[in-house]
Formats: C-alpha cells, structure tokens, sequence
C-alpha cells in the first residue's frame, strides 16, 4: 500500500478524532496507520507528573523513546497535555542520568562516610546495604530502619516495599511524601466518611455550575482539569460561575468571577462563617432529609499542639525555641479568645498542649451543640479576622464573602469545592478537610454528580499507591491498619505470615522518620522515588544528622538530587517507562502500562531492588523477637509457627514474600505482554552483573503481575475492588470500586455505587466501616457516661474552631512566607529542571513579592536578597511582577529549585492529627544580600 | 542572575576593541565591511528608548556605556560577524532577553541621545518630574507563529503569559472551548503589540525547539491604516484625525487623457 505523508497526517487524524470519541477506528485506516508507524511502535501509558493522571501514547523505536502523544482515548485529557506532560519523551535522557552504583569510599577501596562517591558493582552495593541494615536491626530492632516511600511509586513498587519492610522486616517505619501532600485530606476522609479518598470524579466539572478553589492554583497544578474548567465556564458564562480562594493572587484568579485573598489559616473561619449562613440565616437551605438521615455531628480537641518535637528537645537553637515553646503551652491571642471562648478560654489564658498525643480522639455532639459551635462565625467577625489584603476595603471583602455563602446555599446551584496543598499543608488541615464536608453535607451537596467536596492530589500515585496500598507507617493496604488485630490478622492470611509477624506499632511518619535519624534513632533509611532532603520543612537539622551522624543513607534516582548528595549509597534506577507499573490519579482512577524501553545504564527497577533486598535476609535473622520502643513484650518469636507453616528458618524474605509458589503461577511470558520485554522477569539486552555478581536474567516469573494480583485481594469485595491485571492492559482505566467489570462515578450514591446499593440504607449510604461508634458529649468534652454511637451508613459533620498558626509574623520577621511548585517543574526538578526547554522558561525560583512591600524594603525588582527565618535563610530574587502576586505582608517562593533551597527557612510544624507539615505558613524578614 | 564582575571586564575589552574598529573603519577595508553591515540586517532590536534606527545609527557613538550598564550582559556591541553595525548595542532575547530593569541603567548613561531618556519616562504625579518607566519602552514587539505555539494545539502551556512582566497587558489569555475533546478549553496567548516592550522574556522562556513566540522590530511588523477610516465603535480612534494630513486635491491630465481617448473603443465594431 502506498500512502504519502499528506494522506497519512489527514488519516492520522481521523484515527485520532475517531478514537476521542470512541468509535472503532476503521479497519482499513487502521491498517494503513499501522504501516506507516512500522518503523515505530505507539503504546499507552500514563503521565510521569501530577495526580491528574493524563494518558499518553509513547513511541519507542530502537529500544529509545522518540517521542509521546496525548491519547486521544483517555477520558482524562483526551489527546492533550500540559506542558510537563509535553515533555514526557525527554525526561529519562538528562545528561546526568545516573548510571552505576555509588558508593563513599576511602582511599583503600572501603565505605567511608566522609568519603567520596566512586562506581561500584550491584553486589558490593547490596553487600553494603545488607551489612549497614544489619547492623542498625541489631542495635536497634525494627524500628532502627527506615524507607522514605513515595506517592510516585509504581502501585507494584508500593507493594513490594511495604511487604519488605512490614511482613518482611517487621518494621512500621515506611512513609510516603505523600505525607506531605495528603495526609491530612486523608485524615479528612476517614474521620468523615470512614473510609478513604473522594466520592465523586473528573465529571463532576462538566455537570457543576460552580468550582470554588480553595488554596488550590489549578491552573498551574492541575493544568488539564483546569482546561476543563475554562471550557464549562465559556460553556455557560453567565450561569457557571469561579471564585478562587487563596492567600495571595495566582493564575488561577485569571478565569474567576471572583477572588478571595485571605489570611493564611482564616480558611477555618471562612468555612465556619458558610456554615452559619445555612444554619442560622438561611436554615431553609438545609437537605434536611440528608441531613438526618446520613449524618451526625461531631468535634474533638483543641490542644493538640502543632506537630513539633517538644521544647525540651536538645537540638532547638534559642531563636527556634521562640516557636517551638508553643507546642507546650501557648497564650491566646484575641481572635483565640473568642473561637475557643466555648472551652472556657479567654484572649491572654494559657493553651496547655495536653492532647497531643489524642488529637485524633473525637466524639459526637448534638446538632444544638453543633449550632452553638458556630454562632460567633459572624459575617463582621470572619471578614475582620480573615481579610488578606491590606489594601482591599473590608466591605468589598464582606460582599465577596456573602456571595461566597450565597453561591453554595442556592438550592438549585450544583457546586464543586477543589482543593490541594493550601487546605492539606496547613498546621489544622484534617480540620479544615472536614470543614469542607461540612457545608456540602448540611445542603446536601455531596456524593452526587455535579456536587461535592473534591480533594486533589499532587503526586502521580499518591492514591493509587501511597494511599490504596498504604505505603504509610500506620497503613496496610486497602485501608486497613497496622494497629487493629482484625487489619492484621487479614493481612497475614494474604500474605502467608505466621500469627503475630505484623509489628502492631505504629511506625515512625516522615517527619518523625527525619527526627528519629537526627536523635540516632534510626541508622539505616533508604530513600525510594522521592527527595526526602530537598522536600522537608527545617532541611538544615535533616541534612547536617544525614552527614554527621552514625548512619547509612541510601538513595534510589534516577538523577542526582539533593538527596543522592547527602547519602552514603546511590543507585541508579529506571524511570517510569523502563518498567512495567500502574498509578492511581485523584479521581480513583487506576491506569497500567507495559515496559516500554531497556533501562540506561546499569539502572535497575525499583521493584528489583526491592526484590534483590529481601533476598540478604533470612526468616531466623528477622522473625525472632524483637523489641520495638513503647510495645509491651515487644513482637512475639514466630520462627516455630513459620516452621510450621512450611517454612525453613533458613528460607530468605525472597522466598517467603516474592518467590512463592502463588508468585511463581504468574508465567513469564505471558500473552498480554507479547512483543514487550520484562527487565525483572527475563532480565535484558544488557546484561547486567546482578546482586550477587551473576549475569542478570530474571525471576522467571511475571512479577508484577503477581504483585498486582496479590494486592487486589485486600480489596475485593470490601469497596475497594479493582479489575485484574490483564482488564487494565486494554482499558483507559478504571475507576475504583470496579465491580463486575464496571468502574464506579459516584462512590456512596446508590444509583451508582454498587457497595451504597448493598448497605441497603436508601439513596446514600456512607459505608466506609472506620470509626463508626463512636462516645457521646458536648461540644467541651465526650460524656463517659453515654453510650458509644453507632453511625453505620453515615458520615460526620464536624465543628472545629479557628485557631492561630503557631508561627506568625511580628516586629523581627514581619512577612509571612509561603511555597509551592510553577507549572514548569515537578517537585524538586530532578527531572523536569534536565528538560533543557522547561530549564530555560524557569531556571530559578524567584521570591514573588508585592512592589509596595519591596518598596517599604528598599528593594528593586530583581535585586538579590536574604530571605530569613528563626531556622535558616536562602538567597534569591526579588520578583514583583508575573504570575504570583501576594497582597503586602506575604511573599511567595517556589521550592522546586535546589540553589534556592527554600526548606531550609521553613518551620516543620504539622497539623497533629495527620503530621502532615504546613509549607505555606511562616514568619521571615527579608534583606538586601 | 545578575552578572558578575569578571564579565564587566571581559567586556570592557571587547568594547575597546571595537570602538577601535569603528575607527579603523573610516578608511580602508574596513569600512566596506561596516556598510555592508549596516545594511544588512532590519531585525536588530535595539535597547530601551532607542531612537529611530536611522537616527540610532546617526547619533550612537558606539561608546558602550549602555552595554556596561546592563546588569544582566543583556545588552552587546555588534562584532564583525554578527551581520549588524559593528560596536552598535543589541539585544538578542532567545539568548539573554531584557528584564525590564525599573530603573533602566542602559538609558541614562546614553552620552549621544541615541537612547532617549524622555521615550521611557512618564510624569510623576506627586512630583511634577519625569519618572523613569521602562513599560514605555518599545524595543520591539512580539508575534506569534500560531502554527507551532502548542497552546493553539490545546496543550496547556501559556508560559509566554506567565513570563511577561506586563501579564494581562501586554499578553492575555484568549479561551476558546474546544470541540475537538468537547471538554477542554484552549488557552491561546494573544500579543498586545501597542504595550509589548519587546522585552523578549517571553522569547526566552519559550519551549518550542525554536521558539514560537520571537520579538521584531515594531516597524517590521506592524501594519499601518490610514487615517481616512476611523472606528466608530472606538472613540478614541478619532485621535488619529489629529495629526492627519490634509487630503489635497490632485492636479494631473489625467481625466482630458481619458476624455479624448477613442469613444469608439466603448462599442463594438
């Protein structure tokens, strides 16, 4: 057949647009396109970056990516991209890909912490890896190691390391960045609905007529939903309406109706003052028949702290303590005075931290109680309180919140509430999830399509992985915890573990992981697809206990970053296409893709890495017992029952976790995968020296494909089914509960939640089963004398009061400084800052600041200048102009840039219930360097 | 980002060693080379309040003061070469765009009048006197080759928009929807030519392989319509009356030429 390249084109696009709507693309035009793409191959795959989750279709062509298209079939994007994701073929071939193991070495060939890092052989790297675990296991036991997990993790990948580290090792001590990104919308969902993640999906855009962002810059975080949005808005201007809610002015504000600039934290204001206007202004806007029937009302603490160490920590310098004191005890400013006035407080009392330990601790209250709550959220209190911008009038601020409110109460209006890391990383973020629900639930506006509260995420496979397998230090997989016998018990059936193996302790959170290594705690932390050193509030305490003390710090990258440079051990690992994996997006969307290249280098899966780790360890080195700091009796010695299981205490953690007899029923090779190559099963082109200095040539078995389909068995049947591996190689995946081959809208509606048609409650049913009896009391205390509620089938609507951030501006650090990412670069740009293109459109992060303030200051734009805070200080730029522009008294600096290493200036409080760390709230000083 | 100290010197080298080839240039082979030059090339974009290029190559005195005033090396004198009037300052923007200095160092320290301080100066309020202003600068301005801007394809890019100081001014954000996804709108960049300084950030920060988005000499791309139309759905259009020429009365043979030709030629034979 001949065809010229004109024809093709017009061809190709009529497959294209044939495919966007999903019609079968004509046989004939189908045969012609695959003849021309002869010399290269197309196949699906999904973005590297954000928690959209876009499609892409990747053509390969001598066993290199040439280049990538959107997919035109994928109900996300259809065929479009941002321009991170435009950038997908070129991320996997910096000049500085790591390629060999790295190792600090002396002179003499030996590790030396303070050595420099040489090549080293795969088995030398693990040899040192087996010997420093070891060591740390021995003087430490279980919680003396650590991995630094990701929300970018393959779901595979996930898997694999929680079954090492939990089953395996026996260690909690396994938390994502994730950790910074979702945990308190985690939190959120689980005090709330019981169970995780969101009820609705991407639909919801096109069928609302309201999208209300609250600290969420969709436009550039989220560029593809935000092409959605901009397309319902021109697709009914005058109905459709947008407000943007934020803390300074940002792109997203371009396509709003209106913007709300607010005072970082008042967010917990705002939602209460919508709450009132239902309540008590407008209580005919109430679903009443929702309400009653699929809600109760609940509160909890307040003095919980702000998730930092205690004063009393040696380590804190004098200037940091003026912060850090507060987590004991902490004097109320007036605004406190008057939101915490129905716990008995008044502005000037002292705040005595007592709950910090029980800051997720809640109970049920009455609706009169709940109304009582939120008496005082006046319009005049809020506005007072909450108004961001000096330069605005408070009347102009006061009509734009009554709007607000109106917006949500008018019955007819469908809403949808979007929000990321302004309302997450927030010193009371669990708090302010909840909120959220709140005022959808009290007008009925959740779990329907067109209507809800929508949390989005940041990273890739933050739900698909960091969440759904639980990569968490208190998670197991489905939702299931380390801390309930019953979680545990059901976990070790899957697994084949005896009674007793899963260490019942909490492990250490990412935050706590970072303090533990500073306190000599844990010796031994591997950090696995993440920048654990570039990306944590307070990094000048983390990286100096990363160099200076006793410890093994091994990373897993691609590229060098922050993290690689303070490590003692490197390895090169393959990217996203140089494997097979699966993610899950923010709309419960799980999307697969086969291994589409031959690694560069000697890089190797992470999976393999994982894998090729469990095989150093022994059942008898690990499965006797062990103390574990704060468990009475420590974990039991469950070597016997092993033996009785089958096992050999000679058996390896290979053996026991990955190469069992279920694994190896997963054949290699195996008809879905035709024409695509396994690095881990079948090994590769290259050949690599492996970890025992053997030639590289696979498990023989389908690895991923096991793993995969051992995970699924957490969640069939349980609300969170997903379809089998081979389902997902032909779809453009599914969205989660997936049950009898159909993928679920709208979870907890009846009409579209098979699990809500079960309960058999009536339209809804909030089935998650977390939490769900729970003590009585009013809004001060929990009454001990009641008898336990039991919700089953509702969801909570919480009361919780405003309250300060622990650090704000004053006289010494008069601004107010908050971070995040541009559109350009993903995270700490080890990938897209190696895109020459992305590199040159921003080579730097800039510190965003209003020209009055830069005026007051002295300061020009572009000027260099010090930006300081009680904890350290970063030089940069002064930028007054472009996309970010904060009112007076904030500035904003982006943290993706390494020489501009922002984390240093940041305060590591947390919110206590979810310890997911604020990076959008402290107090600096800025001045001409 | 702003440069060091050691390029100053580098600089001020090369900048004596092309005022010394202006000179030599008066006589001699040289000067053949400075003509063809000089007239080789329109595209050179010139730095902020530059005066006609016709006045610019008059009256700079390819002193260099404003190229060691550049804080950013944005600024070069033309070597051979470089297809421009040698020692004369230009800027290229996809290499080292101009960042819209406030307080413009190029332009004050401008002996000849080649940059014009009073082109980029507005009148302070409060004060009375000239305030420098470098949005008045008009160094050039930017286009768009639609075909290849991938935000006309629907990627979600517009960092051409998110680089340009003069956001919303000088580039907006046009939204069209999209019928070829039903779902996502485009958001197509759109240049404002009579606000774009010709800055070139956007030029800079574009990530097409070439990019997509360049800045010319406003001469080179702006039409220009006469002044017998004017808008009238724009009052202030009617400003360009002002300084309309006066239409005059033509005065040629050309209507008794046309008389006396052949009537016969009108009809058939």
């Amino acid at each position: 057949m001949s065809i010229n390249r004109r024809e093709f084109l017009k061809q190709s696009a009529v497959a294209s647009a044939v495919a966007a709507i999903g019609l079968s693309v004509p046989l004939k035009l189908k045969a012609a396109q695959e003849k021309i793409e002869s010399d290269w191959r197309w196949d699906k795959s999904v973005c590297r970056f954000c928690g959209t989750g876009c499609g892409i279709m990747i053509a390969t062509k001598n066993d290199k990516i040439v280049a990538v298209k959107g997919d035109p079939a994928a109900p996300v994007n259809r065929g479009l991209n941002c321009i991170k994701g435009y950038f997908n073929a070129k991320i996997m071939y910096g000049e500085d890909r790591l390629k060999t193991p790295l190792l600090r070495m002396n002179d003499a060939g030996e590790f030396d912490k303070n050595g420099k890092f040489k090549p080293v052989s795969w088995k030398r790297a693990f040899d040192e890896m087996e010997k420093h675990m070891k060591k740390a296991l021995k003087e430490l036991g279980p919680t003396g190691i650590a991995v630094f997990s990701s929300g970018q993790y393959t779901i595979q990948e996930g898997y694999a390391a929680v079954k090492l580290m939990k089953a395996g090792l026996r260690s909690n001590n396994i938390d994502p960045n994730a950790r910074h990104c979702m945990a308190s919308a985690v939190v959120g969902f689980i005090q709330t609905f019981g169970i995780d993640e969101p009820s609705g999906c991407y639909d919801d855009i096109e069928l609302t007529d309201t999208i209300i962002s609250w600290g969420a810059n969709m436009s550039e975080m989220h560029p593809i939903l935000w092409a959605r949005v901009s397309d319902r808005k021109l697709s009914n201007p005058d109905k459709v309406k947008i407000i943007n809610l934020s803390t300074y002015t940002n792109r997203t504000s371009d396509l709003a109706d209106t913007e709300i600039i607010f005072k970082p934290s008042t967010d917990i204001a705002l939602w209460n003052y919508i709450a009132r206007e239902i309540v008590y202004e407008h209580p005919e806007a109430i679903d009443e028949a929702f309400v009653k029937k699929y809600n109760v009302f609940a509160t909890g603490p307040v003095d919980t702290g702000y998730g930092m160490r205690m004063p009393d920590h040696k380590g804190f310098s004098a200037k940091e303590l003026e912060t850090v004191k507060k987590e004991a005890k902490k004097i109320l400013s007036d605004a406190e005075g008057t939101t915490l006035a129905y716990k008995g407080y008044k502005a000037g009392d002292t705040l005595e931290m007592k709950s910090r330990a029980g800051a997720l601790k809640h109970w049920i209250i009455s609706r009169d109680e709940f109304k009582k709550g939120l008496e005082l959220y006046t319009l005049d209190f809020v506005a007072n309180l909450a108004k961001g911008d000096p330069d605005e009038s408070i009347d102009s601020f006061k009509a734009k919140l009554q709007e607000l409110a109106n917006f949500y109460i008018e019955k007819s209006r469908k809403v949808v509430s979007f929000w990321t890391m302004g309302m997450n990383q927030h010193q009371r973020g669990s708090w302010v999830n909840e909120q959220a629900y709140m005022v959808h639930f009290l007008l009925g506006k959740q779990a329907k399509p067109g209507n809800g509260a929508f949390s989005l995420t940041g990273q890739p496979s933050a739900c698909g992985t960091a969440r759904e397998v639980g990569t968490f230090a208190h998670r197991l997989p489905a939702d299931l915890v380390v801390k309930i016998p019953k979680h545990r018990e059901i976990s070790e059936k899957i697994w084949r573990l005896p009674s007793g193996t899963l260490n019942p302790k909490v492990g250490s959170h990412l935050m706590k992981i970072h303090r533990d290594i500073e306190d000599s705690k844990i010796k031994f932390a591997w950090v696995q697809v993440c920048n654990p050193y570039h990306n944590t509030a307070n990094a000048n305490h983390w990286i100096k206990a990363a160099r200076k003390n006793d410890n093994f710090l091994v990373t897993s990258d691609p590229y060098p970053g922050i993290s690689a440079k303070v490590s003692d051990l490197i390895l090169p690992t393959a990217m996203i296409y140089e494997k097979w994996g699966a993610y899950g997006n923010a709309e419960r969307r799980t999307q697969h893709w086969k291994q589409q290249v031959t690694p560069v280098g000697d890089a190797m899966p992470d999976v393999w890495q994982i894998v090729e780790m469990s095989k150093r360890f022994k059942i008898r080195d690990v499965w006797g017992a062990q103390n574990i700091p704060g468990l009475e009796g420590g974990l039991p010695d469950v070597i016997a029952d092993a033996e009785a299981m089958g096992y050999s205490p000679n058996d390896t953690l290979y053996d026991v976790l990955f190469a069992n007899e279920k694994a190896k029923g997963f054949a290699w090779p195996d008809p879905i995968a035709e024409g695509f190559q396994n690095t881990e099963a079948e090994g590769d082109k290259r050949t690599i020296k492996g970890s025992d200095g053997q030639d590289w040539k696979g498990y023989n078995f389908f690895i991923q494909k096991y793993l995969w389909e051992e995970y699924r068995e957490f969640g069939l049947g349980h609300g969170h089914d997903l379809a089998d591996f081979d389902t997902y190689h032909k779809v453009r995946g599914l969205k989660w509960p997936v049950v009898d081959g159909k993928e679920t809208q709208w979870r907890f509606n009846s009409k579209y939640d098979p699990y809500a048609k079960k309960a058999n409650y009536g339209e809804f049913a909030f089935y998650g089963k977390a939490l769900k009896k729970m003590p009585q009391g009013d809004l001060n205390t929990p009454d001990k004398e009641k008898e336990k509620y039991d919700l089953t089938n509702k969801a909570k609507i919480f009361f919780r009061p405003y309250m300060d951030p622990v650090e704000m501006p004053d006289k010494e650090y008069p601004l107010w400084l908050a971070t995040g990412r541009v559109l350009e670069h993903w995270h700490s740009g080890t990938m897209t800052m190696r895109v020459p293109e992305l590199y040159r459109a921003v080579p730097e992060a800039l510190c965003f600041m209003n020209p009055k303030d830069a005026e007051k200051y002295g300061l020009k734009q572009g000027d260099t200048i010090w930006l300081e805070s009680r904890r350290g200080k970063v030089k940069t730029h002064v930028e007054t102009r472009g996309r970010n522009r904060p009112p007076k008294g904030l500035v904003y600096v982006p943290w993706f840039d390494e020489k501009v290493f922002i984390n240093k200036v940041l305060l590591d409080a947390t919110c206590p219930m979810s310890k997911q760390t604020d990076f959008k709230k402290c107090a600096v000083k800025i001045y001409k360097a | 980002m702003k440069k060091e100290k050691k390029m100053a010197t580098r600089r001020d080298a090369l900048r004596k060693m092309l005022q010394g080839a202006g000179f030599l240039g008066m006589g001699g082979l040289a000067w053949g080379g400075y003509i063809d030059e000089a007239k080789a090339t329109e595209v050179i974009l010139r730095p902020p309040g530059a005066i006609t290029e016709e006045d610019f190559l008059k009256a700079c005195t390819r002193c260099g003061e404003c190229v060691t005033a550049c804080p950013y090396d944005t600024l070069k004198l033309a070597e051979p070469g470089d297809n421009k009037p040698i020692g004369t300052p230009f800027f290229e923007p996809r290499k080292i765009p101009c960042e819209m200095c406030t307080e413009i160092p190029c332009v004050p320290v401008c002996p000849s009048g080649a940059l014009d301080i009073k082109s980029v100066s507005t009148l302070d309020e409060e004060s009375k006197k000239d305030k420098l202003d470098i949005n008045k600068a008009r160094m050039g301005a930017a286009i768009i080759d639609k075909k290849n801007c991938v935000a006309f394809w629907g990627i979600q890019c517009d960092l051409c928009y998110r680089a340009c100081p003069l956001m919303d001014e000088a580039i907006s954000i046009e939204y069209e929807r999209n019928e070829r996804t039903g779902k996502h709108a485009f958001l197509k960049p759109v240049v404002n030519t009579e606000v774009c300084t010709g800055c070139g950030l956007c030029e800079a920060a574009c990530i097409t392989e070439k990019a997509s988005i360049m800045v010319l000499p406003l001469h080179l791309i702006t039409g220009k319509v006469s002044d017998t139309y004017i808008k009238g759905w724009d009052e202030n259009d009617e400003k360009r009356l002002e300084d309309a020429d006066e239409q005059e009365v033509g005065n040629s043979d050309k209507a008794l030429e046309y008389l006396n030709g052949d009537w016969e030629d009108l009809i058939d034979e």
